[in-house]
């Protein structure tokens, strides 16, 4: 395991030296994994990649629990008008077959996506597009060769040639661009995994509850075996039926 | 309630069960923490019963719905994700602690005389443990689980003659499908795990027969007092029952603590692979099973040639089956061994080696690590009854140290 992360990160590193790409220079791990991060996720989801991507098996109703957000605010800022419903799987605004006209092949299902390729490959692979005339997208990605999917992000994070030179600067700073695509790739964690923030904040409780469990029977163990540790109780047999000597302790 | 308890008594031999296999069954009384496995694997196994069948509550085995029937578990179902992260965290930890409870075994010598009979039960469970961990594997249905069916039902095609034919009843048909979900389902939810649990019973009841053994290696009962119990033997209830409900408290905080903060334990409890849906179109770069089978796949791809490599694999399963025999030494434990000892601490090494190594990408850089490591797991069984037979041993102590 260490050896393959290991080698996975000489390699990431090796390839952008290689490519000197600015890209590359941060990595997902310096955004924190929150719910706030998730929500302001969730929001920048709705508004640029729901146009595509279902997240079919998280419901409105689940992220409005799990992040606690109210009904009304999902219905405005998540939900897009026109055939979404609150009890159902987030959809797409485009159906599939115009996708699939329009594209070429359906965008992916986003559901599992998170934890099936990791969020540290996801923040690498959105801030890995760069203009390649010869697609018939326009577009290209370093760590995703030849991908349908266009960078819809390229409005706030600017256009980038294959070696890196900036063709067209983006509307945002950089680490303002970074922290939205951070939260997009929270927002997509939390979808593929929905029990993690309830997870977090119960597991203490859960532990802290062995814990008082665990001290309670170290201290009756203890009790308990004071006379074998002393010696004195390595012979005498408990008598048959009746309530053994041990029993009647305080 | 004592004239109920008679009453009944005399009907059903409570008391007597009660006295024989806990009050006045006396167990040394230098157990050490690896003596805590035994009644933690059996807490584990009876949550595997517990969440599976809540699981299966839910559960759809048709290759069209399975992966969503497993994913509205995860979504949609009140507490569906403790229970199924239960059921597969707790797959892990069984076999983790399985490996102590065996690696205790070959430490102290508790599979020698009298208790060669408890060290096959033992082993056979550990044998049942994978298939019913594997035919769990398949039933989620995500690409990994269609892949690993498909690889190792194929390992069954390479029996002479038979093979092939077998290989269709095992899926129920050419590929993993619909049928090989459902007679899995079957395998792993009814046959298995009864079997599972009489050997279990069995398991026990020949542990009481002979006794437990200690980590000095030494038998109790060659020094009994005039009443007939072992003089460094103390009654498994209260003092045991009191220390494993200590060790279990510790435990569940481990349990608690992977079930709700690395479920997946980064992806080696529970694969990335398994959240893509089974798709006979896309094959994985490569099948790797989990971490507590992949020792026997490294050795099975250790060998360049199939057949050799199953045999090898096969091999390396069943040589655990001789070691009451091929161990020769007049004395148990390794503590008194330290030539055993060494013996034991590099096959555990070259074990988890093997088990990492199982992990890898299949590349010819790791190919000398997995030979090196089939070659000394199984020259541990070819060495030991020469080494055992000649090996400086210390002077055992009449009674145990406590």
């Amino acid at each position: 395991m260490i050896r393959r992360a290991l080698s996975k990160v000489a390699s990431a590193l090796v390839f952008s030296a290689a490519l000197a790409l600015p890209v590359h220079a941060e990595t997902v791990r310096s955004y924190p994994f929150t719910k706030a991060a998730a929500i302001a996720g969730a929001r920048f989801f709705a508004d640029h990649c729901s146009a595509c991507h279902a997240v079919s098996s998280l419901r409105y109703n689940r992220l409005a629990q799990d992040l606690g957000m109210s009904e009304a605010a999902i219905k405005q800022q998540i939900m897009l008008p026109g055939g979404a419903n609150y009890l159902k799987g987030m959809r797409p605004a485009m159906t599939q077959g115009q996708a699939k006209k329009w594209l070429g092949m359906p965008p992916p299902n986003l559901s599992h996506l998170g934890r099936a390729l990791g969020s540290r490959f996801l923040f690498t692979y959105l801030t890995s597009f760069y203009w390649d005339p010869e697609r018939p997208s326009g577009w290209n990605n370093h760590v995703f060769p030849n991908v349908a999917m266009p960078d819809v992000l390229a409005p706030w994070g600017g256009v980038y040639t294959k070696d890196g030179k900036l063709l067209k600067p983006g509307s945002e700073p950089r680490r303002v661009y970074l922290q939205q695509v951070a939260d997009v790739v929270a927002f997509l964690r939390y979808a593929s995994d929905p029990s993690v923030f309830e997870r977090r904040a119960l597991g203490r409780y859960v532990i802290g509850a062995f814990l008082v469990l665990a001290i309670l029977a170290y201290l009756l163990k203890k009790d308990y075996w004071r006379d074998i540790w002393s010696g004195s109780r390595t012979t005498d047999k408990p008598s048959v039926g009746t309530e053994g000597s041990r029993t009647g302790r305080g | 309630m004592s004239k109920f308890g008679d009453w009944f008594n005399a009907r059903f031999p409570a008391r007597e069960m009660m006295r024989e296999h806990l009050t006045e069954y006396y167990a040394p009384k230098n157990f050490n923490i690896l003596y805590y496995t035994g009644s933690l694997l059996l807490l584990m196994i009876v949550l595997q019963l517990i969440s599976g069948f809540l699981l299966m509550a839910h559960y759809v085995p048709t290759s069209q719905d399975a992966f969503n029937s497993v994913q509205g578990i995860m979504y949609d179902t009140k507490w569906g994700w403790l229970i199924r992260y239960m059921h597969v965290d707790g797959v892990s930890l069984i076999f983790a602690l399985l490996y102590l409870h065996m690696g205790r075994g070959l430490l102290y010598g508790s599979y020698r005389s009298p208790r060669e009979l408890l060290w096959i039960i033992g082993y056979l469970i550990y044998i049942m443990m994978m298939g019913e961990a594997f035919f769990g594997y398949v039933l989620p249905f995500g690409n990994l689980s269609y892949w690993a069916g498909q690889v190792i039902t194929s390992i069954i095609h390479a029996i002479p003659l038979i093979g092939p034919a077998l290989t269709t009843l095992a899926r129920g048909g050419p590929g993993v499908g619909t049928a090989t979900l459902e007679r899995f389902l079957a395998l792993h939810a009814v046959l298995w795990f009864l079997i599972i649990a009489a050997l279990i019973a069995l398991h026990i009841l020949a542990l009481h027969q002979v006794g437990s053994n200690n980590p000095d290696g030494i038998e109790i009962k060659d020094h009994k007092g005039p009443d007939g119990v072992p003089l460094d033997g103390i009654p498994f209830h209260p003092y045991y029952t009191v220390k494993d409900v200590f060790g279990v408290a510790v435990w569940l905080m481990v349990f608690a603590a992977i079930i709700f903060y690395a479920p997946t334990m980064h992806g080696v409890f529970l694969e990335k692979t398994t959240f893509f849906r089974a798709n006979p179109m896309v094959s994985l770069p490569d099948v790797t099973p989990p971490w507590y089978l992949a020792p026997y796949y490294a050795m099975l791809r250790a060998v360049p040639n199939k057949y050799v490599g199953i045999v090898l694999m096969a091999a390396a399963i069943v040589l655990p089956f001789f070691l009451p025999w091929l161990d020769r030494c007049r004395v148990r434990s390794s503590r008194y061994r330290p030539v055993y000892r060494i013996m034991i601490i590099v096959m555990a090494v070259t074990f988890f080696t093997l088990a990492w190594v199982g992990e890898q990408p299949p590349l010819p850089k790791y190919f000398l690590i997995e030979r090196l490591g089939a070659v000394i797991y199984i020259g541990f069984y070819v060495l030991l009854p020469i080494v055992s037979t000649f090996e400086p041993v210390r002077p055992v102590p009449e009674r145990v140290r406590s």
